[in-house]
């Protein structure tokens, strides 16, 4: 089966452009990731010199890795449920796309936004760091290995995050469900994040390297899991 | 409008490949000259074939049956149309002409049955080769509404992979007098505009088969003319329209043949061959007043199987139009009679349909 990367970028390109014209998503797309900016921002801006010691021991920027697991999903639980509601979903499938295609093109508009804001509200974070924290604090909070992990682990945990929302957007006929589900289904990474930021779970490089394994590995199979639940019988007739 | 209509349509000789189950075909010159030739055609069977295998035959359907569970969408439906041909679909709502379009269109799997569509063979594995022979307009426009309609073709036209975009999507705009509403978006837009938009989208690729599902509902008249001229200018260029409608007089007018489905097909032929098949030919008599003794005026006439009377007016039943009108019209003369109006009486296909489906509803009530 040979996948045309031209129907996937048109795929893409839509979305990109539906997002462009959509204000509310863009606000909401917004303000998410200000909840996982909270603590550490609490953490680090407010204390003394005297506790860099103690920050030095934590992993307190992890708890980011929220924006690209929540961020996302919210994206790909309207990407097919969205499509279904508004008519859209018929004419797309009439053309010559292939399923694959279509979901490629989905998750790389979901992955695009998801990146961008994951990375543009790290490095204002980190630039404020270095700029208004106490330089002791600065330095206790700021590991190369620790920057290193944010940077590869964003687009991985994205990824992951938008094949599990893509799938229950397919599944689902309504994409209010499919958004409360995928929110919902974003949890569990979050929860990961937040052990390890409050150092509930230590990890090890040892550990780093089978996680993103694991995510690279259900990343890459993720639109061959996702395809079964694409039917298009069922979501053009809402039977089967 | 022809112009742009021919810009939009197929070169002959362009090459089709890479087809499961089907050879190769190519549209050669007999199809150029059936394109060329342009006038509407009774059966598939008259119609130029295009080259390769796919021979005279666009859509060819045979026992194609859809079930949902235990009900059946539609049943042992057979059916076949030329290149060239504008077909109509007719019937009553849930009669399954929508579900039938979307089988042929492969985007529901029939449940037993089989089709070749535009030369191939209806199957799982031939459905991106079948999409990209055909062009499907739903009913519903199914437009982003957030986007442009130039934003909308050039999503579709990278769908279809149709090369020099730009060009083709101001053609098609151009086709259904859309060209100056590019920018806007299409929430903005009218429901006739979006079904316009949606007819835009569906000239896009080319299609060797258009399938337009009720393409002129919601149009007002000057826009419904406008499509009526659109379908005739691709029936002109040899394009094989499929259209479902439920405007009866629409399908009259641009139809070379209609079927009429109602869960099975219930007959299929020209308009003209529906009527003669389902009505008994019928002279329609009108006098000034009431004949004394319309009996002995009608009875024995050469050609006049019987009559019948509805005040001044008779509908006399006959064998054959040349021997019994010009009869009728001495025996009127012969008895004094004051006529206003003699003539054959005509059965719209609204007639047919309606005789069919109340044939079907008086057949479940029994």
């Amino acid at each position: 089966m040979k996948l045309s990367a031209t129907r996937a970028r048109a795929i893409a390109r839509k979305e990109l452009r539906e997002y462009r014209h959509n204000r509310q998503l863009v606000v909401t797309m917004s303000v998410f990731p200000l909840v996982f900016i909270i603590t550490p921002a609490v953490q680090i801006f407010t204390q003394p010199a005297s506790a860099a010691g103690p920050l030095a021991h934590t992993q307190v920027l992890v708890y980011m890795l929220g924006i690209p697991a929540l961020v996302p999903a919210t994206f790909a639980s309207i990407s097919v449920a969205g499509e279904r509601q508004q008519g859209t979903l018929e004419p797309v499938l009439t053309t010559p796309i292939r399923r694959e295609e279509f979901l490629l093109g989905k998750a790389l508009a979901a992955l695009v936004p998801a990146i961008s804001v994951s990375y543009g509200v790290f490095g204002v974070f980190v630039a404020a760091i270095e700029l208004f924290a106490q330089p002791a604090v600065a330095s206790a909070v700021l590991h190369g290995p620790e920057l290193l992990a944010q940077v590869l682990f964003t687009p991985l945990v994205a990824a992951l995050s938008i094949w599990i929302g893509i799938a229950i957007s397919a599944r689902s006929s309504d994409p209010r469900v499919a958004a409360q589900l995928s929110v919902l289904a974003s949890l569990p990474s979050i929860v990961v994040t937040t052990l390890i930021a409050t150092g509930k779970i230590h990890v090890t490089p040892g550990l780093a390297l089978s996680l993103g394994a694991a995510l690279l590995l259900l990343d890459a199979l993720g639109w061959r899991i996702v395809s079964p639940a694409f039917d298009r019988e069922r979501l053009i007739t809402g039977t089967r | 409008m022809i112009h742009l209509i021919s810009s939009l349509v197929r070169k002959p000789g362009r090459r089709i490949t890479g087809v499961a189950g089907a050879p190769a075909a190519a549209v050669g010159p007999d199809e150029a000259a059936s394109r060329a030739r342009g006038p509407r055609t009774a059966s598939p069977g008259k119609v130029a074939a295009p080259g390769g295998t796919s021979g005279t035959v666009a859509l060819s359907v045979h026992h194609l049956t859809k079930r949902f569970g235990a009900r059946a969408a539609f049943e042992d439906v057979s059916f076949e149309v030329g290149y060239g041909e504008v077909f109509g679909f007719l019937g009553p709502n849930g009669a399954g002409k929508t579900t039938t379009v979307r089988t042929l269109g492969t985007l529901l799997a029939p449940s037993s049955g089989s089709a070749t569509i535009a030369g191939i063979p209806l199957a799982p594995e031939n459905g991106v080769e079948i999409r990209r022979r055909i062009s499907i307009m739903p009913e519903a426009p199914g437009l982003y509404q957030r986007l442009t309609v130039a934003e909308n073709l050039e999503c579709f036209a990278s769908l279809y992979e149709v090369p020099v975009p730009r060009e083709r999507i101001e053609l098609a705009l151009r086709a259904v007098n859309l060209a100056d509403r590019a920018g806007d978006p299409c929430g903005s837009l009218s429901k006739g505009l979006r079904q316009r938009v949606a007819l835009a989208r569906a000239l896009l690729p080319d299609p060797q088969v258009l399938f337009l599902d009720e393409p002129t509902s919601g149009l007002d008249p000057v826009a419904a003319r406008d499509v009526h001229e659109l379908i005739d200018g691709l029936r002109q260029r040899g394009v094989t329209i499929f259209l479902t409608t439920h405007r009866l007089e629409e399908a009259e007018r641009l139809c070379d043949r209609v079927a009429i489905l109602n869960t099975t097909l219930r007959i299929i032929g020209r308009p003209g061959e529906l009527r003669e098949r389902l009505f008994a030919k019928t002279l329609t008599v009108k006098t000034l007043v009431p004949l004394p003794d319309p009996g002995r005026v009608f009875s024995g006439l050469p050609g006049v199987d019987g009559w019948r009377q509805d005040g001044a007016s008779y509908v006399i039943a006959i064998s054959d139009l040349a021997t019994a009108t010009p009869a009728v019209t001495r025996a009127l003369v012969h008895a004094g009679a004051d006529v206003l109006f003699i003539g054959e009486s005509r059965h719209s296909l609204e007639d047919v349909y309606l005789q069919l489906i109340d044939q079907d509803a008086e057949a479940g009530e029994q």
